[in-house]
């Protein structure tokens, strides 16, 4: 318990660095970034405190808002996902979520993707939708979304496939 | 009574939820509005030290560039130097009565440069200590590039012209009238200058210019040329689509301009 503890502090720290340093300056065709900060959030404990864990989530985004600022908008955008994650998790792995027995290294590829679609969607819209935060740029509001949800979804199955722990 | 604290224990999560979205939209909504967005910002010495750190890395890569860049500004310089008949320059003594000039310069460097959001950032790594605060104008040896918005320490954060709460005055170069240069947020190289009017004869190519009509930039500072334009909706004013000067995605070394007579001028003001 302690170790694991140990490696979600470590993940924490890690990601915040390669988003700020390394990933906030990719502009991919002029203005994608991928947001692979939130595998934080997505593969968290699934037995976590529910109010530390919409703490913790607060506290990356506002961390990432500092880095980039940007005001409020990863930090509104990750305590989004941070409290629907239970539905998300409810929603694609069924029973196994109810028994707490699912962990994210060993379920089926499909299921994971899935979870990670839904996941990275609802945190970009909540994103972008708050950083041009102008309804009459909806367009660019979708756009933005949508591109760089794909990059981010990309990025963050990359991610999960190569630090796979293959202990189980 | 016992219902109330019933119902917060039962609801806790929910609302620690909506008091945290709360705070993070009044954060957001803050960052929105010109001069306000300074709870939360990348000039403390924590983001700001990180960024330095891994700009102090990142700055070998573009040393031949930015060596190249200052080789044309000091000719540049030189050229005008010799066409005002001062072949040498006295570093001795300088009749700061005659040669009074309002304007003094401060480099600093850039070491966080955003251009691919709405509302766009820089931050460079001068503050208080070198006499960096709100309100100056900062530019390159090409153009403008913002102003400064919130200064600490050691760092400062300079609001872009890439950004959508950014209003300068700028002008023509061959006529006096002015409008204010803004952003729609589509494309790094583009501006928008807004409410030239009418009367002025303007063509593509002609040249725009800072005005002087502030404190924060002196006159005369380039910003770019005019790609394309047209008349607004009820035909009173130009919207003319202004093309940078500077790349504003590769932005080495900066000046920062302060204004000696800011302070008599504002007095003035009020």
């Amino acid at each position: 318990m302690n170790r694991d503890t140990l490696l979600h502090i470590i993940r924490f720290i890690v990601l915040i660095l390669l988003q700020v340093i390394v990933l906030n300056h990719v502009n991919f065709l002029g203005y994608l970034n991928p947001y692979i900060y939130i595998i934080f959030i997505l593969l968290a404990p699934i037995n976590i405190n529910r109010s530390l864990f919409l703490v913790i989530s607060f506290i990356l985004g506002l961390t990432i808002d500092m880095f980039s600022d940007s005001g409020g908008v990863h930090a509104a955008a990750s305590t989004v996902i941070a409290f629907f994650r239970p539905i998300a998790l409810r929603s694609v792995f069924g029973l196994s979520y109810e028994f707490q027995t699912v962990k994210l290294s060993n379920v089926r590829f499909g299921e994971q993707l899935l979870y990670v679609i839904l996941m990275v969607l609802t945190h970009h819209i909540m994103l972008f939708s708050l950083e041009i935060f102008n309804f009459s740029h909806i367009l660019l509001i979708a756009k933005k979304t949508l591109f760089s949800s794909l990059f981010t979804i990309v990025t963050t199955m990359l991610v999960l496939v190569l630090f796979r722990r293959n202990n189980s | 009574m016992q219902q109330i604290i019933n119902f917060l224990i039962k609801n806790k999560h929910s609302l620690l939820f909506l008091i945290l979205l709360f705070i993070s939209l009044a954060l957001t909504i803050q960052s929105h509005s010109y001069h306000r967005g300074k709870i939360v910002s990348s000039t403390n010495f924590f983001s700001g030290g990180i960024y330095n750190w891994q700009h102090s890395i990142s700055d070998y890569f573009s040393l031949k560039d930015e060596n190249k860049r200052l080789l044309k500004e000091n000719e540049h310089l030189r050229n005008q130097l010799s066409a005002l008949g001062m072949e040498s320059v006295s570093t001795k003594y300088v009749d700061s009565i005659s040669f009074n000039k309002p304007y003094t310069y401060t480099k600093a460097r850039v070491i966080k440069n955003d251009y691919s959001k709405i509302d766009n950032y820089i931050l460079i790594d001068k503050g208080q200590r070198d006499s960096i605060l709100p309100d100056m104008g900062v530019i390159t040896d090409k153009g403008i590039i913002g102003i400064v918005e919130n200064s600490s320490k050691n760092y400062s954060r300079i609001i872009s012209i890439l950004n959508s709460n950014s209003r300068i005055n700028a002008g023509l170069k061959k006529s006096n009238q002015y409008g204010s240069l803004v952003w729609n947020g589509k494309d790094p190289n583009i501006v928008q200058l807004e409410t030239i009017p009418r009367q002025a004869i303007i063509r593509e190519g002609d040249t725009i210019i800072t005005n002087g009509r502030s404190t924060i930039f002196p006159k005369g500072i380039g910003i770019g040329t005019i790609a394309s334009y047209s008349l607004n909706q009820n035909k009173s004013y130009y919207l003319i689509d202004v093309k940078l000067f500077n790349d504003m995605s590769n932005i080495g070394f900066v000046y920062a301009i302060k204004s000696k007579d800011v302070d008599e001028i504002k007095s003035l003001e009020n």
